[in-house]
């Protein structure tokens, strides 16, 4: 057990690409933690898809001893913290496990929205803040002007950020002292029972699920009963160590530490982030404050391309549920698309994140419909329903009115494309809260309909500023509006997939978008196939494909014989990825790209 | 009851697989050579027509077709020496066609008369285009003059000759293909191929067209309108399409072809020559190495050129029955296709596609109309089971 005044608990803020993973990378290597040739660049995104795209998603940790220039030796935690806004939640944990932070920012690019929410969040659970301008080497380096931005959005001191270039390892001596130095030691009393929050948990292949707790009062020990308030199941600890970043045994851990354990829990599920550890006997009474059980925000239908995997899919999403207790998942039929689940997501990050493990690790091939949020239904008869699927909208007479989820949306844009984003966020029935200027960026802050972001807002975002614009937004209210579900009819036939839920106002031009798309998207038939958007019975668009008027082979001779039939059953396998309806055949894509707007 | 092929009669294909040139549309199997080995290859001809005629022994042989490559850069007596051979090998029908595709140009023009001498009474000739520019787009190496005068040596020498032409071509439009179109017709004898552009994979043509190059290929409805402004053209010239592709006065169509769609049987002999034979009881499928030399050595080494000999499974006839019979005006007998396939054609199906009026059905005949012979491989991919 470590002394209270030799350990030092941080976590590191940064947007992403600016380069938090690589000076996490750079802590441990230079002080030994990892051997050089074990070290695998990005050593705490372990993921692939993480390592992809660049994202961190399930906070990691790793305990690093560091040799002062004070003479003593210190244990830093390093908790990796999530760094997107579906994981907010636990981002909040991550932060209340750690007494600082590192904030980094790319000396050339400055502070982004993204920066922002977790250094609110860092701020929030009171942290001593480090802010450290990476990337001081490239030739784009503003530190000036990147310093004045911190000190204007941001509102704390960064007259004594530190100059790093994490790549080449520059100024990460000086990082590391300012931890010692400027960081706050944490604090607890180690005979008080035994008070520890669990910070995160994941399941691996060998050891069951473990779970990694920060210890704020009491000593746990290997052995020791254990208790988890909010679900209160009772375990034995049967392995306690720290990270370094791979397990080691510790007999024992105390106020101020971090570290994980194995206690023969089954699945991840049983374990609640933000959940208080204790002793079964003599245990604490009060928990730590701000416990949240996880809350999907997005909904989508995920089905199998072939029917046949269904049970395929079954297995893989359960699997994937017992290592992710924030996805929410029941069975759906969808009269267009078969048996599938309804999946409830964090944000939208969370959905694609779970799509591609479920396709790349389980090797299954999924049509994803339209990410829907929940709305709030207002029966007459008084009672609340959640409709989480515009195909379950129930008969209008018997609703009185429907709330729908709005954000608070940070963007934060290059000046020249600042009136876009104006646009954009009107477009999606934004309401503009604040507007400020740093420098030549500008600060806007909307509230928004969660509806009208989940779908392809971000994309819109990132096309028009090309790239420039970063985004954040927190969930703020329920609010009423008027509200309609517009259904699709595809030959006369309804398309439950393609049903959503749209603001009055905006029904013709979504409903127009879709048909103009759909038209394109789906191949032309022997026949002709009318396509329209209908509110209740009416019809609010409408566009007509033709019938196919030309595809037949120029040339067949008796030497093309096999070569033909072959090219006629490989088509007619081809429509095996088209879905049927009534007679007409839809390409799976388009359940997707018809929702796509091009505004 | 008769077996199945007979319905199609039997016909023999001799592949010649060499060009003067490839050209950047073509997808068949053709090589570009310097020496060729004459004799070597009359050889094998002649070695496979021994064999496939002990195996259909006592047959009577409707049809002789030389296809290539370009067979019109044979030499006049290998041509004869195959059909001798031949001669001596079958009993012939009495109105035995033997048919030779020829190149339009001066050089081969001058062995027509050659080729009539040694029993050709057929010629298709590749005209492709009656436009010098479009020509040279399609790689070819005769001019319109040329084209014209090799045509008219061909009529005086042959009592029937057809020629192709390639149309839905870059950037062509309805009214210059219908001035084309006339010009042909103005030309023609009795038989007309007129094929639409196809972009097939692995051509010089598919290579730039999937770069993005090869702009102005007619879409969908244009090739449609080509299509249907084509059938208009040829019944009121007389020569209406008797197939998807091709035009004759009635009793001039190609008999050899006619095999095929009817699905008769046919020995294929050469590099790349399929065929369907129904020995002993079974319908077979067979097939040759593609390459040239391969071909050869095979015949020489082993005494067959085949590679494959399969029992073609009766559903699989009836597919092939339903894809060639299709493509022809008189269409297919459900009855005979029922035969081969053990089950109906789907009535549904056949119902739905003659309420569009893609098909019409009569009594036990099924044929497309000329909007459903435009598109036909809908039509087979909702007929296939």
């Amino acid at each position: 057990m470590t002394q209270l005044d030799l350990i030092r608990n941080f976590s590191i803020v940064a947007h992403i690409d600016h380069g938090k993973s690589t000076l996490a990378d750079r802590l441990i290597q230079m002080t030994g933690t990892v051997a050089e040739r074990d070290m695998k660049a990005q050593m705490l995104d372990s993921m692939d898809i993480e390592r992809e795209r660049g994202i961190t998603i399930k906070a990691n940790t790793v305990r690093i001893e560091y040799p002062a220039k004070d003479g003593q030796t210190y244990i830093l935690n390093l908790i990796d913290t999530p760094g997107h806004v579906d994981f907010a939640y636990e981002v909040s944990r991550s932060m209340r496990a750690v007494e600082g932070s590192l904030l980094v920012v790319d000396a050339s690019q400055g502070v982004e929205a993204q920066t922002l929410a977790n250094v609110y969040q860092a701020i929030d659970a009171g942290h001593e803040i480090v802010p450290v301008l990476n990337k001081i080497d490239l030739p784009a380096a503003e530190p000036d002007r990147v310093k004045e931005q911190i000190e204007d959005v941001i509102g704390i001191d960064a007259s004594e950020a530190i100059p790093i270039s994490a790549k080449s390892g520059l100024g990460i001596p000086d990082v590391l002292e300012a931890i010692v130095t400027r960081l706050p030691a944490p604090k607890g009393d180690r005979n008080a029972p035994l008070k520890a929050m669990l910070v995160d948990s994941w399941y691996d292949p060998y050891l069951g699920v473990v779970v990694m707790i920060r210890v704020m009062d009491g000593v746990i020990r290997k052995g020791d009963r254990i208790k988890m308030m909010q679900t209160g199941a009772v375990y034995g600890i049967d392995k306690l160590a720290v990270l370094k970043p791979q397990m080691v045994d510790i007999a024992e851990l105390g106020p101020g530490e971090i570290g994980v354990l194995t206690a023969s829990i089954k699945q991840v599920r049983d374990t609640r982030v933000g959940d208080t550890i204790t002793h079964e006997k003599k245990g604490c009474e009060v928990p730590l404050p701000g416990f949240k059980p996880a809350q999907p925000v997005v909904f989508c239908g995920l089905f199998p391309v072939d029917a046949n995997d269904f049970e395929g899919l079954r297995d893989a999403i359960e699997k994937l549920a017992l290592n992710d207790a924030s996805f929410s998942y029941e069975m759906e039929t969808s009269a267009a698309l078969g048996f599938g689940f309804r999946c409830g997501f964090l944000g939208l990050l969370h959905l694609e994140v779970v799509r591609d493990r479920l396709e790349r690790e389980y090797d299954l091939d999924l049509i994803t419909t339209a990410p829907s949020v929940v709305f709030k239904l207002h029966m007459k008869d008084g009672e609340v329903r959640d409709l989480h699927n515009p195909a379950d909208m129930p008969d209008l007479t018997y609703v009185d009115h429907i709330e729908e989820p709005r954000i608070k949306a940070t963007i934060m844009v290059p000046d020249e494309y600042l009136g876009d984003v104006l646009k954009l966020c009107q477009d999606r029935r934004g309401i503009q809260l604040d507007l400020t200027y740093a420098g030549s960026r500008a600060m806007v802050v909307y509230d928004l309909p969660l509806a009208e972001v989940v779908f392809d807002f971000y994309d819109r975002l990132k096309s028009v500023t090309k790239g420039y614009a970063s985004f954040d937004y927190q969930i703020s209210e329920y609010r009423e509006d008027f509200l309609v579900k517009m259904s699709i009819l595809v030959n006369d036939e309804p398309v439950d997939a393609l049903s959503i839920m749209v603001h009055r106002d905006r029904a013709e031009a979504r409903g127009r978008a879709m048909v103009e798309k759909l038209k394109e998207l789906i191949p032309r038939h022997m026949f002709k196939i009318p396509i329209q958007a209908a509110i209740g019975g009416r019809v609010i668009a409408r566009e007509t494909l033709s019938a196919m008027r030309k595809d037949v082979t120029a040339k067949c001779y008796g030497g093309d014989a096999t070569r033909k039939k072959k090219l006629l059953e490989k088509q007619k396998a081809g429509k095996k990825k088209m879905r049927q309806f009534g007679k007409v055949e839809i390409p799976q894509s388009a359940f997707i790209s018809a929702l796509k707007m091009d505004d | 009851m008769i077996e199945d092929w007979r319905h199609g009669g039997f016909g023999l294909y001799l592949h010649w697989p060499f060009c003067a040139s490839k050209c950047p549309y073509c997808d068949f199997n053709s090589h570009v050579a310097g020496q060729i080995d004459i004799a070597r290859w009359r050889n094998a001809y002649i070695r496979e027509i021994d064999r496939i005629g002990r195996e259909t022994e006592g047959r009577v042989l409707n049809t002789v077709f030389f296809g290539g490559g370009t067979p019109s850069l044979m030499p006049a007596d290998l041509v004869a020496a195959i059909l001798d051979k031949i001669r001596g090998t079958w009993r012939l029908a009495n109105d035995l066609e033997v048919t030779l595709e020829a190149n339009p140009t001066s050089a081969e023009a001058q062995r027509f008369r050659g080729y009539a001498e040694a029993g050709v009474n057929r010629l298709s000739m590749g005209v492709q285009a009656l436009n010098d520019a479009d020509l040279k787009r399609l790689g070819r190496l005769h001019s319109v003059a040329e084209a014209e005068r090799a045509f008219g040596i061909a009529r005086e020498v042959f009592d029937r000759v057809s020629f192709d032409l390639i149309y839905a071509r870059q950037d062509q439009t309805l009214s210059a293909w219908e001035t084309e179109l006339s010009r042909a017709l103005s030309m023609a004898v009795d038989h007309l191929s007129l094929y639409q552009l196809t972009i097939e994979d692995g051509t010089a043509f598919g290579t730039r067209h999937a770069a993005g190059g090869l702009r102005g290929i007619p879409g969908e409805d244009l090739a449609a309108d080509l299509y249907h402004l084509t059938q208009e053209i040829c019944d009121a010239a007389g020569m209406p399409a008797y197939e998807v592709s091709n035009h004759a006065r009635p009793g001039a169509e190609s008999r050899h072809n006619s095999i095929y769609w009817r699905y008769g049987d046919y020995a294929g002999i050469g590099p790349g020559a399929h065929g369907r034979l129904t020995l002993g009881g079974s319908r077979k499928a067979t097939d040759t190495p593609k390459a040239p030399g391969a071909w050869l050595n095979r015949v020489e080494q082993t005494g067959t050129g085949e590679t494959l000999r399969e029992d073609l499974p009766l559903h699989e006839q009836a597919e092939e029955y339903l894809m060639f019979g299709l493509r022809l005006r008189e269409g297919i007998d459900a009855a005979r296709y029922q035969a081969l396939s053990g089950q109906p054609l789907d009535a549904e199906a056949l119902t739905e596609m003659e309420d569009l009026g893609l098909l019409v059905i009569d009594g036990a005949q099924i044929r497309t109309t000329p909007a459903g012979r435009a598109v036909l491989n809908a039509i087979l991919r909702r007929l296939f089971p």
